[in-house]
C-alpha cells in the first residue's frame, strides 16, 4: 500500500470542505448553541445550590459539557454515511472500485481530511468560548492523562467513523437508509454522554449502557480529560474501548464483503 | 384561496399513497421521534432527581412544556420541514425554475411540496404526554385555555416555518445553505427550556427577534397556569408571528429578484 495516493484523497476532502466555506462557518458556529442551551439549564439548576450532583459541582458541569462539545466536534463524522450510501445507490462506486484504491481506506482518509480541517477552522469560534468559560477550565496537570487522552479521542473518532460505515454498508441491501442513520445518530445523541453525564443515571441503566459503544465515543475520552477515572478503571475503559474498535472494523470489512458482491451498479 | 386549500388536499392525499407504498420506513420514522423523545423524558427524569424546580417550573411543568414542543415540531416538521430544507438544492440546481413559472404563489409552491403523517402520529403523542401531565398537575383547564393553547400553537408553528424559511431563502446569496438550516434545528430546541432560564439580553433577543422561547412557553404557560391571565404571552407571540412572518416574505421576494437559475 503506498500511503501517496490515499494523502492525496485527504487533500480532496480539504479542497471539498472550502469550496462551502460559509455553509461550513454557519454550520460550526451554530453547533454551539445546543452548549448554550445546556449551560444555562445547568445554571438554573444549580442556582442557590452548595452541593455537587454526583462529583459535579456547576464548574465541574459546565467543563464536561464543554468538553463533550469538542470531543464531539472533533471526532464526530460529518456527512460521510450519507455520502457512502449515495456512492452505493447511484452506482457511483463503479469508479472507485476500478481504481487500485481500498475503499475503507479511501473513506477514511477523506474522513481525516475533513475532520483536520474541520478543527482547524472551528479552533477560532471555539478558542473564543473557551476564552468565556475560561474560569470553569481545568487542564489535566499529569502528562499520562494527557497522552491516554489523545489515545481514548483517536479511538471514540475510529469507532465513529467506522459505525457509521457501518451503517451506510447496509445501503448494499435496502434502498433507503436515512432512517437507520438517524437511529444510530439517536442513540449515539442520547447514550454518549451529550445530553447528561452518564454518572447521573441510576446504577443498573449505567451499567447496561456500558454494555454498548456509545459511552465510548464521547463520555469516556471527556471523563479521562476530567480525570474523573484512575488505576483499574481508567485500563478496563481503554480495553473495552479498544475492543469496540476492533469489533466496528471487523464488522465493517464484513459488511462491505458482503455486500459488494450484492453490488448491482445501478445507474451506470 | 379555496384552490389552495384544494392543491394541498392533493399534496396531501400524494404524499399519503408514496408513504403507504413504504410501510416498513414509515415504522421506522415513527420509532426514530419515539427514541428521541423518550431519550427527553429520561433526561427530565435525571435533571430532577437533583432538582425539584429550574426557574420555577416544576417537573411535571416541565414535562407539560416537552410535551407541547414535541406537538408544535411535529407538526412543522409534517408540512414543511422536508420542503425548506430542500429548498437550497432548489437554488443550486435551478431546479426553482419549475416553481416560479406554476399558476400559483411561489412561496406556496416550494412550501407545500410534500407531507409526513408519521410526524403528526407522534404530535398525538406529544399532546398525551400533554394530557398526562395536567393530571399529575391536578390542573384542569377550561375551554377557553384550551382555545388559547390551539391558538398560542398554530402561532408557534407559525413562527418556525417562517423564521426556518427565511433562513432557507439565504441560500440565494450563499450556496449550501443546509448548513444554516441544520444550525436552526439547534435553536429551535431551545423551546425546550423554560424561557426563565436564560439571562436578560439573550432572553430579550430570543422572545423578540428570533422568538423561539415564545413559541412553546406562552401555550404552557396558558395551559398549565390557566388562574393567570395569558394575554400578556399571548399578544407577545401574536406580535412576534406577524413580524416574522412579513419579514421573511419581504426577503423572499428580495432573493426572487436576486435568483438568476442555475446551468441551461
Amino acid at each position: 500500500m503506498r500511503p501517496a495516493k490515499y494523502l492525496k484523497v485527504f487533500e480532496i476532502g480539504l479542497q471539498n470542505t472550502f469550496v462551502y466555506r460559509w455553509n461550513f462557518l454557519l454550520r460550526s458556529v451554530l453547533g454551539m448553541v445546543p452548549l448554550l442551551g445546556m449551560l444555562f439549564l445547568w445554571g438554573a439548576i444549580f442556582e442557590g445550590r452548595t452541593t455537587r450532583i454526583s462529583g459535579y459541582d456547576e464548574s465541574g458541569m459546565i467543563f464536561y459539557f464543554l468538553m463533550t462539545l469538542l470531543i464531539d466536534n472533533w471526532v464526530a463524522p460529518t456527512e460521510d454515511e450519507w455520502q457512502i450510501a449515495a456512492e452505493i445507490r447511484e452506482g457511483r462506486m463503479s469508479a472507485l472500485l476500478t481504481k487500485p484504491l481500498h475503499y475503507l481506506s479511501y473513506r477514511l482518509s477523506l474522513y481525516s481530511g475533513y475532520r483536520l480541517l474541520y478543527v482547524a477552522v472551528t479552533a477560532i469560534p471555539l478558542g473564543l468560548l473557551l476564552y468565556c468559560l475560561r474560569a470553569d477550565v481545568r487542564l489535566p496537570e499529569s502528562g499520562l492523562t494527557w497522552l491516554v487522552f489523545c489515545v481514548s479521542l483517536a479511538m471514540a473518532g475510529l469507532i465513529q467513523f467506522l459505525l457509521a460505515y457501518c451503517v451506510a454498508m447496509l445501503a448494499f441491501w435496502f434502498l433507503e437508509i436515512s432512517t437507520l442513520i438517524w437511529i444510530l445518530f439517536t442513540l449515539k445523541h442520547f447514550l454518549s454522554g451529550m445530553v447528561f453525564p452518564l454518572d447521573l443515571l441510576p446504577t443498573h441503566l449505567q451499567r447496561l449502557v456500558f454494555w454498548s459503544p456509545f459511552p465510548y465515543e464521547v463520555f469516556f475520552p471527556a471523563q479521562i480529560f476530567l480525570e474523573r477515572l484512575e488505576g483499574r478503571a481508567l485500563w478496563a475503559g481503554l480495553a473495552a474501548q479498544a475492543a469496540w474498535l476492533g469489533i466496528s472494523w471487523l464488522m465493517a470489512t464484513a459488511l462491505f464483503a458482503r455486500g459488494i458482491r450484492r453490488y448491482q451498479a445501478v445507474g451506470g | 384561496m379555496l384552490r389552495y386549500l384544494e392543491i394541498s388536499w392533493l399534496m396531501i392525499r400524494n404524499s399519503l399513497i408514496r408513504e403507504m407504498s413504504f410501510k416498513g420506513n414509515f415504522l421506522l420514522w415513527i420509532t426514530v421521534d419515539l427514541l428521541w423523545f423518550v431519550g427527553q423524558l429520561v433526561f427530565i427524569e435525571v435533571l430532577f432527581e437533583s432538582v425539584d424546580h429550574i426557574a420555577d417550573w416544576s417537573k411535571w411543568e416541565v414535562i407539560l412544556l416537552f410535551g407541547t414542543h414535541q406537538i408544535i415540531a411535529q407538526i412543522f416538521q409534517a408540512f414543511f420541514y422536508i420542503n425548506i430544507a430542500n429548498l437550497p438544492e432548489l437554488v443550486r440546481t435551478g431546479r426553482l425554475d419549475l416553481m416560479l413559472v406554476l399558476p400559483i404563489d411561489a412561496q406556496f409552491a416550494v412550501s407545500s411540496r410534500q407531507f409526513g403523517p408519521d410526524n403528526l402520529i407522534n404530535a398525538l403523542l406529544g399532546a398525551c404526554v400533554v394530557g398526562f401531565s395536567l393530571a399529575q398537575l391536578h390542573a384542569s383547564p377550561g375551554p377557553a385555555a384550551w382555545i388559547l393553547y390551539a391558538m398560542a400553537i398554530l402561532f408557534g408553528v407559525t413562527v418556525h416555518y417562517a423564521i426556518m424559511f427565511t433562513f432557507a431563502v439565504a441560500s440565494f446569496w450563499i450556496m449550501r445553505a443546509q448548513g444554516l438550516i441544520y444550525g436552526y434545528f439547534h435553536l429551535f430546541n431551545l423551546a425546550r427550556y423554560p424561557a426563565g432560564i436564560f439571562p436578560g439580553v439573550l432572553r430579550i433577543l430570543l422572545s423578540s427577534l428570533i422568538p423561539v422561547l415564545l413559541v412553546t412557553n406562552v401555550p404552557a404557560r396558558a395551559l398549565a397556569r390557566s388562574a393567570q391571565t395569558p394575554w400578556e404571552g399571548l399578544l407577545a407571540l401574536g406580535g412576534a408571528t406577524v413580524f416574522v412572518v412579513l419579514a421573511s416574505r419581504l426577503l423572499w421576494r428580495r432573493a426572487l429578484r436576486r435568483y438568476s437559475s442555475a446551468s441551461s
